[in-house]
């Protein structure tokens, strides 16, 4: 597999919109999580580059791969299932700690 | 590889690193230890993207399981620094 792989014109379309559309919606988490006042409101910006972004760049390699060697390559799914299950755990956690910490600074 | 396919790997990766950029400067001044925890959070799985996209460029597959591994431990130590946060110690 080197390369110079050739894919079909509508795949390689494909591949390219899925890309920069998932590597666009990350940026945009990322500069929420830049922008925004609170930590509160912060913590909900970066899940639509974990998601969205995630599963956007994922299909677009399953896309490519799958075309590049004429056989169903599934595997960036383990990727998506992964983060998509994640994600809203590490987040609730981490919540749920920051929350403990603002009560026992207040008290 | 066509053209399109290879401007548009460079401009999400482009994208990509500016996003690093932003989780970047969350870790070195959030104002509190949870921002950073954030911050290190979306840093990871941005870097995790970064090396799908890598992965299409160079059209090799073995690139997805270093970004597996990656999403794996970074959830580990995301959990384990929440777990910090909230008693001051991770294993009890």
């Amino acid at each position: 597999m080197n390369e110079a792989a050739e894919i079909p014109a509508l795949a390689a379309t494909l591949t390219a919109l899925l890309l920069v559309v998932g590597a666009a919606t990350t940026l945009i988490g990322a500069l929420g999580l830049l922008r925004l006042r609170t930590f509160y409101q912060r913590v909900h910006a970066p899940t639509l580059g974990t998601t969205l972004g995630t599963a956007f760049i994922a299909i677009a390699s399953m896309i490519y791969f799958s075309m590049a060697e004429m056989r169903p390559v599934l595997h960036e799914l383990l990727i998506i299932i992964f983060v998509i299950v994640t994600t809203p755990i590490t987040l609730m956690i981490l919540v749920r700690a920051a929350v403990f910490r603002d009560e026992t600074e207040n008290q | 590889m066509s053209p399109m396919l290879a401007w548009s790997i460079t401009i999400a990766q482009i994208l990509l690193g500016l996003a690093m950029a932003c989780a970047t400067f969350r870790i070195l001044y959030g104002p509190r230890a949870q921002d950073r925890v954030v911050g290190f959070d979306s840093l990871y799985v941005n870097s995790m993207l970064l090396l799908l996209v890598f992965g299409i460029g160079s059209g090799s597959v073995h690139y997805f399981e270093a970004a597996l591994i990656i999403a794996l431990l970074g959830f580990v130590s995301t959990v384990a620094l929440a777990k910090f946060l909230l008693r001051g110690e991770v294993i009890e």
